[in-house]
């Protein structure tokens, strides 16, 4: 039972990174209209952010200290790095948290990385078909990556949890079990919660404000928004950067659960178009609840006792579930009819 | 039944005297060794199938690939427990890839759009991760499914074939096929599958698939069922998928995972909106320039570069050659990205039609005799 719920813990953690993945993308196509390949490299792009913020943060100087020998006769080099040179404490608390912090790199530069997207490529295609969308944004996402790749090379880049966090939590306590039954690690319930915080971020964003009305209104028919007076298309390039900075901040908090490599975008493409799919295109709740189900799905699916009975169930769980999905329910879990369907 | 109209024949014949030469058009280029010929053969023939789903029905397939695995899986079998001869091995492969994808096509038509594309993924991804997993005493894993000097082979040792010691190769007939036989080979195939490509887009069921591309629902009131004529073409372009994957197997007698993943699927649909989807040659160019640039722009080095550029002066010599070097080699990758994207965006509807657009500019000077352009529907 304590294992099944650990499992439970772990599928949520998986899932809120689906759930994001697929929001944007999601998001990106019901306003667009635009079945956008490049997201997952949106993705890559803030696991990124993280790794260049640490880079940054971590610049050190070398000082000499003469009173201290190594074993070997020569003095011992101390580094520090600047912000520690500079801040003191806070500074060593800087590079501790770099992950969290990096945040504040990565929403503007995934604004700025996905406002230039669309005013510069995705612009021209919203009338071409959803095939020449497809080859443009992959192809857009293999140029991402193959720079990304030649700045970084190919090895995965391992981010540090804060000290603090890397402990685990004793869940099983509020439970009423024994303690240390059942414990889980801090920084994945601060995923999880992070994910559910930037889902009702998007959600009240949307239902709450105005800017949030209008590009709704859009959604269910750009063409009177746009009689209305309003500039519809410059709020869906905002939207279009929203949903980069949500797919970044997915990846920047990933990156000590995962290190980040150049096609780290690639592998969760098609997992989150799945998921996608599954939740029923152009539904937002259906993306976050599909990201959720499948998250927990794969990680039930991968316990031993679930595999002894079934053999390779952990592998193909996802598809088989999708399969199911859509051979029943033939939108998806909410998905609209006539989107997608032509 | 092997008529084809003239325009047809033409094209046939264009395309067989194109084929049949590439060891000699293709030495300028540095491809023209047997072993990159066959697989740009091979590839073009998985496109021309593809595009008979794709470019006729308009559905959208992301799992093409897994036929291919497949056919390859059922060639080497046949090679281990039958015979060394390459006809069992075809035909059994495609009668395995068009029994999946009978079944596969049967389960994923019943959606259209990208609700296909997605089952049809997921399918793909279930025979891989399978193949890789839980299947592995029939597929060797990770490892890949290679000829050993023990294997049954029983056709062969009822007639009392043997082939030495040693790994044996595939036979044509009796007779070993080389290099250059191998590329031949598949080139032949190419051509056949060229004509039956042909033929189904010049036929009736050619033309309802077509009906089915532009509208499904108008098909149906019509009073036409449209699952048989789709799973057809399914099961069709299924059978070529898996033939390819057999000659990938004939070639090189052995079979992996790799060859099911998605990102081999995505290959063939981006080789086909590359050359044009929907048009006779289009899928073969696609392959070919994708597969051309996969196998010379990885190869070139910077010694190649600085030899290329050595005519101009030092300081500029090595400029290029830096910035060159990014889009060779380890990086081809960008190369291909930026290819996609330019084409997409310059010329829409992929290379063939860029080039009949070419066409076009020349002939303006001949009076328009054609009809008018056809009005477009109001929204």
């Amino acid at each position: 039972m304590t294992a099944m719920l650990a499992q439970l813990l772990n599928g949520l953690d998986k899932g809120g990174a689906y759930a994001l993945i697929a929001l944007g993308l999601t998001l990106v196509f019901g306003t667009l209209g635009v079945v956008n390949f490049a997201h997952g490299a949106l993705f890559m792009l803030g696991c990124f952010c993280a790794v260049t913020f640490r880079y940054l943060i971590t610049i050190e100087t070398v000082t000499v200290d003469p009173t201290k020998l190594t074993p070997w006769g020569s003095p011992v080099e101390v580094r520090t790095p600047l912000v520690q040179n500079w801040f003191g404490d806070f500074g060593a608390v800087m590079v501790d948290y770099s992950v969290p912090i990096s945040l504040i790199l990565a929403v503007p530069t995934m604004l700025a990385i996905g406002i230039a997207m669309e005013r510069g490529l995705i612009k021209h295609f919203y009338k071409r078909t959803h095939a020449e969308q497809i080859l443009v944004t992959f192809g857009l996402a293999i140029v991402l990556q193959e720079v990304v790749k030649a700045f970084f090379g190919a090895n995965p880049y391992p981010q540090p949890i804060p000290t603090d966090l890397r402990s685990a939590a004793d869940i099983g306590i509020l439970l009423g079990l024994e303690p240390r039954t059942l414990t889980y690690p801090w920084w994945r319930i601060i995923y999880l919660a992070f994910s559910l915080f930037v889902i009702g971020g998007v959600f009240a964003f949307l239902q709450f404000t105005t800017f949030g009305m209008v590009v709704r209104a859009g959604m269910a028919d750009r063409e009177t928004v746009g009689l209305m007076g309003i500039d519809i298309d410059r709020r869906f390039t905002i939207v279009f950067g929203l949903a980069a900075v949500v797919a970044g901040v997915a990846g920047v908090m990933y990156t000590p659960l995962l290190p980040p490599n150049y096609h780290l975008g690639m592998d969760f493409l098609v997992l989150s178009f799945v998921v996608v799919v599954v939740g029923g295109m152009g539904s937002l709740p259906g993306a976050v609840v599909a990201g959720f189900l499948l998250g927990i799905l794969q990680s039930i699916a991968s316990m031993t006792e679930i595999k002894s009975l079934i053999p390779g169930i952990d592998q193909v769980i996802i598809y088989l579930v999708a399969v199911i999905i859509l051979l029943v329910l033939p939108r998806g879990l909410m998905g609209r009819r006539g989107v997608m369907e032509s | 039944m092997f008529s084809l109209s003239r325009k047809d024949l033409t094209s046939l014949v264009v395309l067989a005297a194109i084929v049949l030469t590439m060891p000699i058009w293709l030495a300028p280029f540095g491809a023209a060794y047997p072993g990159l010929m066959q697989k740009f053969a091979i590839y073009a023939i998985f496109a021309v199938g593809f595009n008979i789903l794709f470019g006729l029905t308009g559905y959208l397939s992301f799992g093409h690939a897994a036929f291919v695995g497949i056919g390859s899986y059922t060639a080497v079998w046949s090679f281990k427990l039958l015979t060394m001869d390459i006809l069992p091995a075809m035909i059994f492969a495609v009668i395995i890839s068009g029994l999946f994808a009978l079944v596969i096509g049967y389960f994923c038509l019943r959606r259209t759009g990208i609700y296909f594309s997605i089952l049809t993924l997921a399918f793909a991804q279930m025979c891989y991760s399978l193949a890789y997993s839980v299947l592995t005493p029939l597929t060797n894993g990770e490892t890949g499914l290679l000829l050993a000097g023990n294997d049954p082979r029983y056709i062969d040792k009822m007639f009392g074939v043997t082939y030495g010691s040693g790994l044996p190769t595939p036979t044509f007939l009796g007779t070993t096929l080389g290099g250059y036989g191998g590329f031949y080979l598949t080139a032949i195939v190419l051509i056949v599958i060229f004509f039956i490509s042909q033929k189904i887009f010049a036929s009736p069921f050619g033309m309802a698939l077509r009906g089915i591309k532009s509208n499904q629902t108008r098909m149906m009131y019509t009073g036409f069922n449209t699952k048989p004529y789709t799973l057809a073409a399914f099961v069709v372009s299924g059978m070529i998928a898996g033939l390819a994957g057999a000659l990938l197997s004939v070639t090189d007698p052995l079979a992996g995972t790799e060859r099911m993943r998605w990102t081999e699927s995505g290959n063939v649909v981006l080789m086909t909106i590359l050359g044009g989807v929907g048009t006779l040659f289009g899928p073969i160019v696609g392959a070919w320039l994708i597969k051309y640039f996969e196998n010379i722009f990885s190869a070139i080095n910077s010694n190649m570069l600085n030899n290329f550029f050595s005519f101009l002066p030092d300081g500029i010599q090595s400029l290029m050659v830096t910035v060159t070097s990014k889009f060779v080699g380890e990086g081809w990758h960008l190369t291909l990205g930026l290819m996609f994207v330019l084409i997409v965006v310059f010329l829409p509807g992929g290379l063939v039609e860029g080039a009949k657009r070419v066409a076009a500019r020349f002939d303006r000077k001949k009076p328009r005799t054609g009809p008018a352009p056809a009005p477009q529907p109001a929204e």
